[in-house]
Formats: structure tokens, C-alpha cells, sequence
């Protein structure tokens, strides 16, 4: 679906942002892309839209070179959610703010209305519909940005720290909402520091330090090698933090899930 | 000392029909460090905003009950008095940010209290220090990464040095290796200079272990109120959707199978791990 080949990208400032990025994402696929602040995550899903153009190397999505068409047309099928929802939301009421795109899309009338009722219903904002959207709580507008790209329902949902400002039960529903939309067909691709986050959907990891790709791989491999951890500013979930503090008694430290944890405890623990 | 003291404090924003926070009494004792939590819209943020007094001075709205902050009637004293004693350090760091240096963001605060310069310098490099960004001290603020921001926000705060410190989800935009960085520098502010520090934060992985007090709410009121370990354990707050440290809920998982059981219920990683080693060589 997303083909990156040889991705270089420098800002105009001087500073280079990505250096020979390559990687490939299927249909289908939920990927989390990890790395410290820096490291060039939002300027490398900034070309999954054409928002940026490479420098040198290309972008194909769905086959077609990123350079070739329009934001705008790529829009349709790569649904892009910013980190921060106030440079995204513009308009007097979260209704309007998830019509606008739909308008723009060519959508009318009921279909309209049908899509705006089932997007702010999928993100708990039905009591919303008329509120302003700068009366809200920051979770609450970052989920008004997440329904009015849902609305849409383009082909990649691509989301820059879908979790920053959200609470535990939002979280929750979203990690369901993302393997929901995982059985749907519909790529998914999240940029995020949320460890825990992670460790609970356990997506392909791809983690990046100074604009490369340091690993990529299942989170459990990733997310429990200490090296790369480090390099890449991240701490490991909690879970795996515990094993790695008793591995000497035997246990093993790739453990990112908190029921595996629990069953592996339960082994030792209920035969004392 | 109670240097924060509500009683059946109500707030409701202009043209609101609900208010946001509804009836809420509590203390803040000195020198505390309290993690502020709850689900989204629960009225975390308008609490803070009330310790400063951008409620009721700014936000305008009908504030009834009471709120002293440091002694001082919120009502009564306005926004740039109340600063001077209570630093607030915002979600968004971009929302607090506009010099074109980051020394200058720093030093703004100072300048408008009429600090002396040779002071003024070194209050600057210390809160620089304290936050880990020295070398950034000459980077226009819109430059950097949202994770520098924050901590350039956090440093012109405590270069305020502010007796209260409240913090809404600071590390929200940090990585992980960062955000542990800033609790442990927050953490030193409360141990070494007794800072009161009200923490808002939903992560409470890396944050549990330093508070002495927990706040949780819910819809505009206080669900619990008391020590984190107590708090953090109670099936309410999970229920609440509160998210608990793996380390507790992990406790939690086994305590129901009675496989483990401890009066000290376990907040970090590390107290986990002690715990299963200890009932292993029991």
C-alpha cells in the first residue's frame, strides 16, 4: 500500500530530517512507528499524504508516486489526523468541523448526515454535535480531528499520537476502534511515544533514531531489546520491566503483555 | 499546612449548562507532590485554571464555593499576583511559547517581576540546567521538537520558582526516555526545594512512584482522594478508567487468584519484581 524507497528528506532550514528510509507497508497492515522526539517520524508519514515530497528516493502509495498527484487527491485514500488538534479544527460546531472534508469530498444531504452521525458516534462525540469545538477538552477535540478524518473513510488512516491527552478508557476504545478498523481491510499507521499503548494492540513496530530506521519488527522483539530502546529514547512497557528485574530467577524478558505476564507468574507463584 | 484548601467549589464556564466542576472540597498539604487524574473532560484542566486564577479572571463564568491558594482568596487577587506563588505549565507547550529565544522565553517571566539582571542570568541558567536544555538556550522556541518546547515551558516555570507547581500532562508530547527525565526532575523540585506539586497526568506508569497524595476525578467531582497506593488499588478508580501502573494492575491480576498477596501494594516495576521474588523464596 505504502512503498518508501531510498527516502531522504531535508527541510529548507539546512536540517536533514530523514536519511535513506526504506520500507514497505501492506494492505492491511497496523504498524506503530516509534522513536524519540525527533527522529523524524512525523516527517516521514507527512509523505504518506504528499504533505512533503522526498528530497531524493520516492514515495509510491497504492502504486502511484506521491509526486504525481495532488494532496488533495491523496487525501481520499490516506486520512491524515495531526498530533495537535488545533491545527486542524477550524469550524463553530464539531458538526460542521466533520462535514467540512465530506463537502470538500463531494458528499450531500443524507449520506452526509449518515456519515456525521456514525463518525461522532464511533468516537463517544454525539452529545458534542452542536458544541464548539475549542470548548472541548484536548482529548475531546483530539477525538472531534480522529472522527472528521474517519468520516471519510479513506483507505490509510494515518494518526501522529493518537493517544497524547486521551485517558485510559479512550485509549482502550480506540485500541479496539484500530483493530476494528484492522478487520475492516484498512491500513493503519500510528506514530506514537505510548509504550503501554503499544504493548496492548501489539502492532509491527518500527522504531527510528536521528531519521533512520534502527528496527522493525513484532512489538515484542522490539520493545524488549534494552539497545535499541535506549538509542531510540523509549523505556520498555512496565511488564517487561518487571521480568527484566527477576530474569535471574529464570524468567524469560520478552514479555510485553500483561496477561502473558500474569499466566507466566501464575505457573511460579500457584505451585508454592 | 494546607496551602490549597477547596470548599464546595462549583465553576461553570460561560453559556455552559453543566458545570465543570461541581462541589469539589479538598486540601493540599505543603511541600506535597499529588497526581491529579480522572477521564477526559472529568475537570481536571478547570481545576488548575482556578489554582492560577485564569478561573475565574479570564474565564469569566460563575465561580461559587471557595478556593485559597496559598491563603489567598482566588476571587480576590488577580492573575499576576496569584503567579508569583503558582507556576502552571500548560498541555501544549505551544500555547505558552513566543520569544524568539529560548533564554528569552525563559527569562520573561523574571522580567516582568523587575528581577536584577545578575540574578536574573542565573536563574535562567539554573532552570535552563534543571531541565536539560542548556544547549538549546539560543533556539528560537517554534524551532524545536514538541518535546523540547515542554521543557523549555517547564523551565520558565521554575525559573519563577514558584512555591506551587501544577503541571497539566506535561510529558503528553514527550518520548518516553524524556518524560521519565522531567518526573524525575519534577521530583527533585518537590524533595530538594519542598515545592508543592500538583501533577495532571493519565500516565501514571512513571509518575506513581513519586506522589504522596492522589486525586481522582470524575464529571466535575472528587471520586477519591487520598495515598496513591490506596487510591491506585481501589476497584473504583479502575473502574473509573483510570489507567492504574501495569505493576498494580499485574498485582491485582494475581492477588484475585490468590497468588500473591502484599499490605504494600506495589506501584513501580521495581517493587513488583521484589514482590515476586519475596513470596518465590518464601
Amino acid at each position: 500500500m505504502i512503498e518508501v524507497k531510498n527516502l531522504y528528506f531535508t527541510y529548507p532550514s539546512g536540517v536533514e530530517a530523514l536519511r535513506n528510509v526504506s520500507l514497505e507497508i501492506r494492505k492491511g497492515e497496523f504498524v506503530a512507528i516509534m522513536g524519540q522526539n525527533g527522529a523524524g517520524k512525523t516527517t516521514l508519514i507527512k509523505h504518506f499524504n504528499g504533505l512533503l515530497k522526498p528530497s531524493k528516493g520516492e514515495v509510491l502509495v497504492d502504486g502511484v508516486n506521491t509526486e504525481s498527484v495532488s494532496v488533495a487527491k491523496l487525501a481520499r485514500k490516506v486520512g491524515f489526523v495531526f498530533q495537535n488538534p488545533d491545527n486542524q479544527l477550524f469550524s463553530e460546531t464539531v458538526e460542521d468541523e466533520i462535514s467540512f472534508a465530506l463537502k470538500n469530498f463531494g458528499f450531500k444531504d443524507t449520506p452526509l448526515r449518515r456519515r456525521v452521525t456514525w463518525a461522532l458516534k464511533l468516537l463517544g462525540l454525539t452529545e458534542y454535535r452542536k458544541a464548539s469545538p475549542f470548548m472541548l477538552s484536548g482529548g475531546e477535540r483530539k477525538r472531534v480531528a480522529l472522527a472528521s478524518v474517519l468520516a471519510w473513510d479513506p483507505e490509510v488512516v494515518v494518526m501522529d499520537e493518537p493517544t497524547i491527552g486521551q485517558d485510559y478508557s479512550q485509549k482502550e476504545k480506540l485500541r479496539q476502534f484500530i483493530v476494528q478498523l484492522n478487520m475492516q481491510g484498512k491500513t493503519v499507521v500510528v506514530v506514537t511515544h505510548d509504550v503501554e499503548f503499544v504493548s496492548e494492540c501489539n502492532p509491527r513496530v518500527i522504531l527510528m533514531s536521528g531519521g533512520e530506521i534502527l528496527a522493525d519488527g513484532f512489538g515484542k522483539n522490539v520493545l524488549t531489546n534494552i539497545e535499541l530502546l535506549t538509542q531510540a529514547s523509549i523505556v520498555p512497557p512496565q511488564v517487561t520491566e518487571i521480568f527484566m528485574g527477576i530474569k535471574d530467577l529464570g524468567f524469560p524478558v520478552d514479555i510485553i503483555d500483561l496477561y502473558e505476564a500474569k499466566e507466566l507468574l501464575m505457573k511460579r507463584l500457584g505451585r508454592k | 499546612m494546607a496551602i490549597v484548601k477547596a470548599q464546595s467549589l462549583t465553576y461553570t464556564y460561560p453559556n455552559a449548562e453543566k458545570p465543570a466542576l461541581d462541589d469539589v472540597s479538598f486540601e493540599i498539604q505543603k511541600g506535597e507532590f499529588v497526581i491529579l487524574t480522572g477521564p477526559s473532560g472529568c475537570g481536571k484542566t478547570s481545576l488548575c485554571r482556578c489554582l492560577n486564577g485564569l478561573i475565574p479572571h479570564f474565564y469569566q463564568g460563575e465561580l461559587k464555593g471557595k478556593i485559597l491558594v496559598n491563603k489567598y482568596n482566588i476571587v480576590d487577587h488577580p492573575i499576576h499576583e496569584l503567579a508569583k506563588h503558582v507556576g502552571l505549565v500548560f498541555q501544549n507547550p505551544e500555547n505558552q511559547l513566543f520569544a524568539l529565544s529560548v533564554e528569552k522565553d525563559v527569562a520573561f517571566g523574571l522580567e516582568n517581576l523587575g528581577i536584577p539582571r545578575k540574578e536574573m542570568i542565573e536563574r535562567v541558567d539554573c532552570a535552563l540546567k534543571t531541565a536539560g536544555i542548556e544547549d538549546l538556550a539560543e533556539r528560537a522556541p517554534h524551532e524545536l521538537s514538541g518535546g523540547q518546547q515542554q521543557r523549555v515551558a517547564i523551565a520558565s516555570i521554575i525559573a519563577m520558582n514558584p512555591e506551587i507547581l501544577v503541571l497539566d500532562e506535561p510529558t503528553s508530547f514527550l518520548d518516553p526516555l524524556g518524560a521519565k527525565r522531567i518526573f524525575k526532575v519534577i521530583g527533585k523540585l518537590n524533595e530538594s526545594m519542598d515545592m508543592t506539586v500538583i501533577l495532571v497526568e493519565h500516565r501514571l506508569d512513571l509518575a506513581a512512584k513519586y506522589a504522596d497524595h492522589v486525586i481522582v476525578m470524575d464529571k466535575g467531582k472528587i471520586a477519591l482522594d487520598g495515598k496513591p497506593r490506596k487510591v491506585l488499588n481501589s476497584d473504583e478508580t479502575r473502574m473509573l478508567g483510570v489507567g492504574i501502573p501495569k505493576a498494580t494492575r499485574l498485582y491485582q491480576l494475581l492477588d484475585e487468584e490468590k497468588a500473591l498477596h502484599s499490605r504494600q501494594v506495589p506501584v513501580t516495576a521495581d517493587e513488583m519484581g521484589k514482590l515476586v521474588r519475596g513470596a518465590l523464596r518464601a
